[in-house]
Order: structure tokens, then C-alpha cells, then sequence
């Protein structure tokens, strides 16, 4: 963060956890003219009222209230910023069509993608800030030739670039991740040291707006029962058994089957259309590849096959494979050896070393014949 | 600092605050208690409603004190609904509300009550043709505001009072927003109940007052003790009540020559807006209204952005309600005016008091261009 001018103005998107209010923290000391906003996207009053007995209440979230007192005590200006029907219609209606068109989906990319960097970032450079922050595990570095990169945290058990590989130039240009080049032990650290009242908060849960990790009542509370009810086959197409909604299943979950059967049957693959859900054996769970969709580069757009490594969810170590761009934003992404569970939905993200280069969707598996 | 949010709170006035300290020191009795400790406040508390009732034009022994306005709204609306349960279920109001007499009445409805919500025109005014209609046999109470919080627009409550008495129907009205701004005459204008809020007008929160006229069949909401005449149970808030009878006796006095300086003071800012942004809307009926309160709309800009970048130039207005998040909600009242989504999510309130100079209208007119010219040029 050296590289940038003192006293700019910047926003710094408050959750009410540890991450982001150490991240303010870090600004207002290192002189930044910091204003913490925190978004609300979900009326958390929607899980207790009961029917009938919602009147106007308004969303008081301990969350917000946790981010407000964080900022009365960094003595920083603090704005809650209303973006319920954005989420709505951006993250949870997105995440929602995704399960039920037989995929995984993950929210948290799509809720950086836009409402922190595109809709947050309208509204800082509204109020006069040249920059957004976040708490987020990642570092951006500016190269010589005058283009952003993207890398890894250097907390190796924390680092969120995974999740931001959406960031364009512009975006990541505008951007400041204050705790990039800390550990989660040095950020818990630095909170107790300043005092911050969420020094003892514990981790945030992984999908904000399904707290009770339920998704699909959550899924069922959005669009009612009995949706996508059909089938369980194998991958001769011979009917094992039933299932009460495809959204339920996703590749590589051996749970919840209810199918007796002389080996263990895992998803091999999920397919909405025909209300099917396909299992078979663990080995069937690998492929060579996959297709990735909608892709981002951070690095300039490659015109051949790239050598990198790759990570297809969050929680994976990088792979060794070979990208090869197969044209409008897709390409075909090789494995050197199988990998388990290519799960359509989720994000592919593209490394050299700790570069993010870029990522995209993965829409299927694929397995080269041989 | 300018602070231009008058309608959402004010700050205590000085005298205020000199009244009513000796009753968080020396005078600290119950005035229920027969002892010296007790009869110093008795008389305080009893001065201090002579003075509300003054101001508001009714007896002293109608005026009930309450903890804030919101709960004088819902004595009046609950309290009536439970006296004239038997009588009848049904009861007029209007779409504008405060959320106090409409979310009292929310509660009512869930309960087995008819409510009617009238309409307004796009100048937020009343039909009362349309209110007269709206009154049938089960009908027992008519609840409108005496003006509206978010745009100022006054209704005609000397017309509402009287068709409601000419139909042998209690009249309520919330007047949080008008007293001490406007003439409120309980008695000249024939209202049986109005409830009105101390921290509008110069005393703190968290004092009220409930006017109860003679003959109004009305059960309680709190239940207890005697004070209050058995309205409302729970020792007083002496020092509360003092401070109210004291900001009451104080806007009595001052309150023509203050809204006249505050109208040309509001005026002045909203000529200097509409010259510097011709496309701005004013909301509400222009000349029928508070003489405080300004709502004005920028076509295409977002209230919040406005209002946050206003507040980081020290400047203090409003927008629609607020959440006890800090979020804006879009405001069911502008869209019960029928104003256009896009403008009402652009619509900002200044309301004026006390504190308020012509330096500090400048300043606003200053700061605006700056500010809406950096936010047209983010979209």
C-alpha cells in the first residue's frame, strides 16, 4: 500500500468481523481519510418473524451494529448502505436458478463481483473516495508494464484470491487489501493490540443469507417443494432409486442417497433438464478436464495454451493443467493427472504460483477417450 | 455542523434544560408521596400541564403524559378501539401515516379490526368527500396526522374533526410534527384526542403527552397505578414533564415570530435548490404546509448518496425513514403521493429550527452543486 497517496479517500467495506475492522484499522492509522460502509443485503428479521406477525421491522443486524461500534471507536464517518433487492436479484436469485439448473453455485464470488466491486465502488467514488478496501486475504502489485496483478494472501490457510478472480483492472486498481500480507494470527493479534471490541469474534459462517447452512429449505422457502423430483440412475441410465429434488445433490456427495448397493455410490452428476441424478463408483468421480465458461484474465488475454496450476473450489490445493482457450471467453482446462469431482457451478481459478491469471465457471467435467 | 433535521429530532433548548435540572437534583420526590419530598414536584408537574394545555387549546385535566408520541398514538388508537370494541370494528385513517397509527392499526387489523387507509393526492392532500364515505355504522375512530413528517403537508383537521363529530366518531390526530410549528387548537378545531411528542419542539426524548378531551371513552395501555388519572399508569417522568410544559410555554410565545424567520429561511432554500437544479421537484402542496420542512426530489440521484455526501460536508437532512440499521427505505408516503419511484429514491428532506441562520442555507448552497455534480458523474 505504500505505492499510494496519503489522505485519499477511501471506503472500506465493513462486515462487523474481525477481518474487515482490522483492515480499517490498518487505514486509519497509515493516514488514509477512511469511511466504513457496511452493506446490508438480507433482512435477517425474515428468520425469526413468523407468519402473519412481520410487521415493519427493520433489519437489526448484530453484524451491522458490531461494524458500527467498530467504527465510533476508529472515530471514522460509517454509512449502512441498502442493497437488499440487488442481492436479491444479483446473488440469491443467481444462486438459487444454479442449483436449479443442476449446479453448485458459489454466492460469495458472485456477491464480490457485484455488489462490493461494482456497486459498493459506484458508491464510494460517489462520496468522493478514489478506492474501495476490503478484509480480504489477497495482494494486488502493480507491474512494470502498468497492469494490476492479482496474488495470493500470504496466510496460505486464509487467502481469498479464489474468490476474486472476477476483479478487471479497472476494478483492481481502485482496490486496497489492507491484511493481503498477514497471517489470520497477526490480524487477531493486531486486533487485540488496538482494542477492537470483535477482537474475540468468532469466523463468519460460509453463506451469509443461509445461516443455519439449510439450503435447500432455503431453496424450498424461495420456490416452493417438490421441485425437480425424479430419479436416481446409474451411468447406464438403469433407476436405482428416487429423489425429492435435484438441488439436493451435488457431484461427489455420497450422503442422502438412500440406496442400498454393494459399494459406496457417490454424484457423478446432477442433470436438471431430465430430473436425474447419475451415481456411481468413487473412481468415476475423476476427469481429465473440464470446460470453463466466462472467463477473466487478469493477466492480458493469452492467444495459446497456458501452462498454470488451478484450483476447482475454494477449499482445494492447485492442480498442474494446461488452459487452452477454446474461444468466447471458454476454454478447455487439462488436468496433468484425473482430479475428483469437478463440480459444474462452482469457480476454476487459474495460478502461477501466487499470480491469480485468471478463472472462469466450470459448466462440465470432461474425460478425453482413450 | 448544520444540522437541518429538525423533524426528526431537536436539541434541548437551553432554558429547557435549566428548567427541568432541579428535578434530577433537588426536587427528586414522587409526587404521589404525601411528604415535603412529594409536594415539591406535585405543583411543578401540575404547572407544567396547565402549559401544555395551553398551547394546544384544552383543559388541563385532559392532558395525558406519556413517554413519547408513539405511545400517545397508540393509547389513542388501541385504547379507543379497545373502550368502543363493542360498538364497533372499523376504523379511517390515511396512507401517510407515521408508522405509530399505521402499524397500531396493523396490530388492530390482525386483531379483527377494518381499517380504511385514504389516499392522497399527489400533492399529498386529503379527499374529504372520500373520508366522509369512508365512515360507516362500525366505524368508532378516524386517525389522520395534523402534518406529515416527511413532507409537511397539513391536512384540514378542522373539516376532518368535524365531519367525524357529525357522524358520532371519535377524531384522533397525531400532531407530533405541527405543535409547536403551527397553531394547534384542540378545542377551536373540535379534535378529541391528539397526541404530541417533547423532543420536536425543545425538550428531550422521552416525554409526550396524549390530550384526552372530557367525555372520550378510552381504555389504557399501561396498567398500574393512579397517576394520570388512571389513563396511564407509572411514576412520572417529573423531570420530563416539566421540560415539556416549559418548551410548550416557550414555543407559545415565540412560535409566530420563529415561523415566519424559519418559512423564509426554508423558502430561501428551496428557491436557491430549484434555481441551481431546475430539474428538482418540490413534494407536497406548496404553500399547505409546515413552514419548517422542505422535501425535494433530484431526478436520476440516489437519497442516500446525496445525504451521506451531505453529511461528510457536516450537514445533517433526511430521507424517507430510517432503519434501525441506518439503511433508507423508499418512503410509503411519497409513493402513496404517487411520486415516480425514480424520483421518490432521490428525494431528500431539509427540516428547519431553531438554530438554523441564513449562513447556514448558503452553505447548503454551496455544497450541493459539488455533490450532485459528482454523483451525476458516476452513472
Amino acid at each position: 500500500m505504500v505505492k499510494h497517496n496519503k489522505r485519499k479517500r477511501v471506503v472500506i467495506a465493513m462486515s462487523g468481523g474481525v477481518d474487515s475492522s482490522v483492515a480499517a484499522a490498518i487505514l486509519k492509522k497509515e493516514g488514509f481519510d477512511v469511511i466504513g460502509i457496511s452493506m446490508q443485503v438480507w433482512d435477517y428479521s425474515k428468520f425469526t418473524a413468523e407468519e402473519g406477525e412481520k410487521f415493519d421491522t427493520c433489519c437489526s443486524l448484530d453484524d451491522i451494529h458490531d461494524a458500527r461500534r467498530v467504527a465510533e471507536q476508529l472515530d471514522i464517518p460509517f454509512y449502512v448502505v441498502n442493497f437488499e433487492e440487488e442481492f436479491q436479484r444479483l446473488v440469491i436469485d443467481d444462486f438459487v436458478n444454479e442449483y436449479l439448473a443442476g449446479r453448485t453455485p458459489n454466492p460469495c464470488v458472485r456477491c464480490n463481483q457485484w455488489l462490493k466491486f461494482e456497486l459498493l465502488l459506484k458508491k464510494a467514488r460517489g462520496l468522493g473516495a478514489d478506492m474501495i478496501a476490503t478484509g480480504h486475504y489477497a495482494r494486488t502489485e502493480l507491474d512494470t508494464d502498468g497492469r494490476y496483478r492479482l496474488l495470493k494472501g500470504i496466510d496460505p490457510a486464509k487467502d481469498q484470491s479464489y474468490f476474486l478472480f472476477t476483479l478487471t483492472q479497472e476494478q483492481l486498481a481502485a482496490t486496497l487489501f489492507p491484511l493481503g500480507g498477514m497471517t489470520k494470527q497477526e490480524v487477531r493479534a493486531l486486533a487485540a493490540a488496538y482494542g477492537l471490541r470483535v477482537a474475540e469474534k468468532g469466523e463468519s459462517q460460509e453463506i451469509c443469507f443461509v445461516p443455519d447452512n439449510d439450503y435447500v429449505r432455503f431453496i424450498e422457502e424461495e420456490r416452493g417443494k417438490n421441485l425437480l423430483s425424479g430419479n436416481i440412475v446409474d451411468r447406464t441410465g438403469k433407476v436405482l432409486g428416487a429423489h425429492d429434488g435435484t438441488y439436493r445433490y451435488t457431484v461427489g456427495q455420497r450422503k442422502g442417497l438412500g440406496i442400498a448397493h454393494p459399494e459406496p455410490l457417490y454424484v457423478l452428476g446432477v442433470d436438471a433438464a431430465r430430473k436425474e441424478v447419475t451415481v456411481g463408483p468413487r473412481d468415476a468421480l475423476y476427469s481429465d478436464g473440464l470446460i470453463a465458461t466466462a472467463i477473466n484474465w487478469i493477466i492480458p488475454v493469452p492467444d495459446a495454451a497456458v501452462e498454470a496450476s488451478c484450483k476447482i473450489r475454494y477449499r482445494h490445493h492447485p492442480i498442474p493443467c494446461r488452459i487452452v482457450p477454446i474461444g468466447g471467453n471458454r476454454a478447455e482446462v487439462r488436468f496433468a493427472e484425473k482430479e475428483k469431482s469437478v463440480t459444474p457451478g462452482q469457480a476454476v481459478v487459474f495460478y502461477d504460483g501466487d499470480a491469480v491469471l485468471g478463472g472462469g465457471w466450470i459448466e462440465k467435467a470432461v474425460n478425453s477417450e482413450r | 455542523m448544520i444540522y437541518m433535521d429538525y423533524n426528526a429530532t431537536t436539541p434541548v433548548h437551553p432554558d429547557v434544560l435549566e428548567a427541568l435540572l432541579p428535578y434530577y437534583r433537588q426536587a427528586f420526590g414522587n409526587p404521589s408521596s404525601i411528604h415535603w419530598a412529594g409536594r415539591m414536584v406535585k405543583g411543578a408537574l401540575e404547572e407544567a400541564r396547565e402549559k401544555v394545555a395551553a398551547l394546544v387549546g384544552c383543559d388541563p385535566v385532559e392532558v395525558v403524559f406519556t413517554s413519547c408520541g408513539s405511545e400517545a398514538d397508540n393509547m389513542a388508537v388501541k385504547g379507543v378501539a379497545a373502550a368502543l370494541r363493542g360498538k364497533g370494528n372499523h376504523i379511517v385513517t390515511t396512507a401517510v401515516e407515521h408508522p405509530a397509527v399505521t402499524n397500531a392499526c396493523l396490530y388492530l387489523e390482525s386483531n379483527g379490526f377494518e381499517i380504511t387507509r385514504l389516499r392522497v393526492d399527489r400533492r399529498g392532500a386529503l379527499n374529504l368527500d372520500e373520508l366522509e364515505a369512508a365512515i360507516n355504522e362500525k366505524t368508532i375512530l378516524v386517525s389522520t396526522m395534523f402534518a406529515n413528517n416527511e413532507t409537511g403537508v397539513i391536512f384540514p383537521v378542522t373539516e376532518i374533526a368535524e365531519i367525524a363529530a357529525r357522524r358520532g366518531v371519535y377524531f384522533h390526530c397525531d400532531a407530533v410534527q405541527a405543535v409547536g410549528k403551527v397553531p394547534v387548537d384542540c378545542r377551536g378545531m373540535g379534535i378529541r384526542l391528539l397526541a404530541l411528542s417533547g423532543h420536536k419542539l425543545g425538550a428531550p426524548k422521552g416525554i409526550g403527552a396524549l390530550i384526552v378531551r372530557k367525555g372520550v371513552k378510552l381504555h389504557p395501555l399501561l396498567h398500574g397505578g393512579s397517576q394520570e388519572r388512571n389513563r396511564r399508569a407509572g411514576t412520572e417522568n417529573v423531570a420530563g414533564i416539566v421540560a415539556l410544559g416549559k418548551a410548550c410555554e416557550m414555543a407559545g410565545a415565540e412560535m409566530a415570530a420563529e415561523a415566519a424567520r424559519l418559512k423564509s429561511l426554508r423558502d430561501r432554500l428551496e428557491s436557491g435548490i430549484l434555481a441551481l437544479f431546475p430539474d428538482a421537484q418540490l413534494n407536497g402542496h406548496p404553500e399547505n404546509r409546515l413552514p419548517t420542512t422542505a422535501n425535494i426530489s433530484f431526478p436520476g440521484l440516489e437519497a442516500d448518496s446525496l445525504l451521506l455526501n451531505l453529511d461528510l460536508a457536516g450537514i445533517a437532512a433526511s430521507s424517507g425513514s430510517a432503519c434501525s440499521s441506518g439503511t433508507l427505505k423508499s418512503s410509503p408516503v411519497l409513493a402513496a403521493m404517487g411520486v415516480e419511484p425514480p424520483l421518490a429514491r432521490g428525494s431528500v428532506r431539509f427540516s428547519l429550527g431553531r438554530e438554523n441562520s441564513e449562513s447556514d442555507v448558503d452553505f447548503v448552497l454551496d455544497v450541493l452543486p459539488g455533490i450532485i455534480e459528482r454523483l451525476r458523474g458516476q452513472q
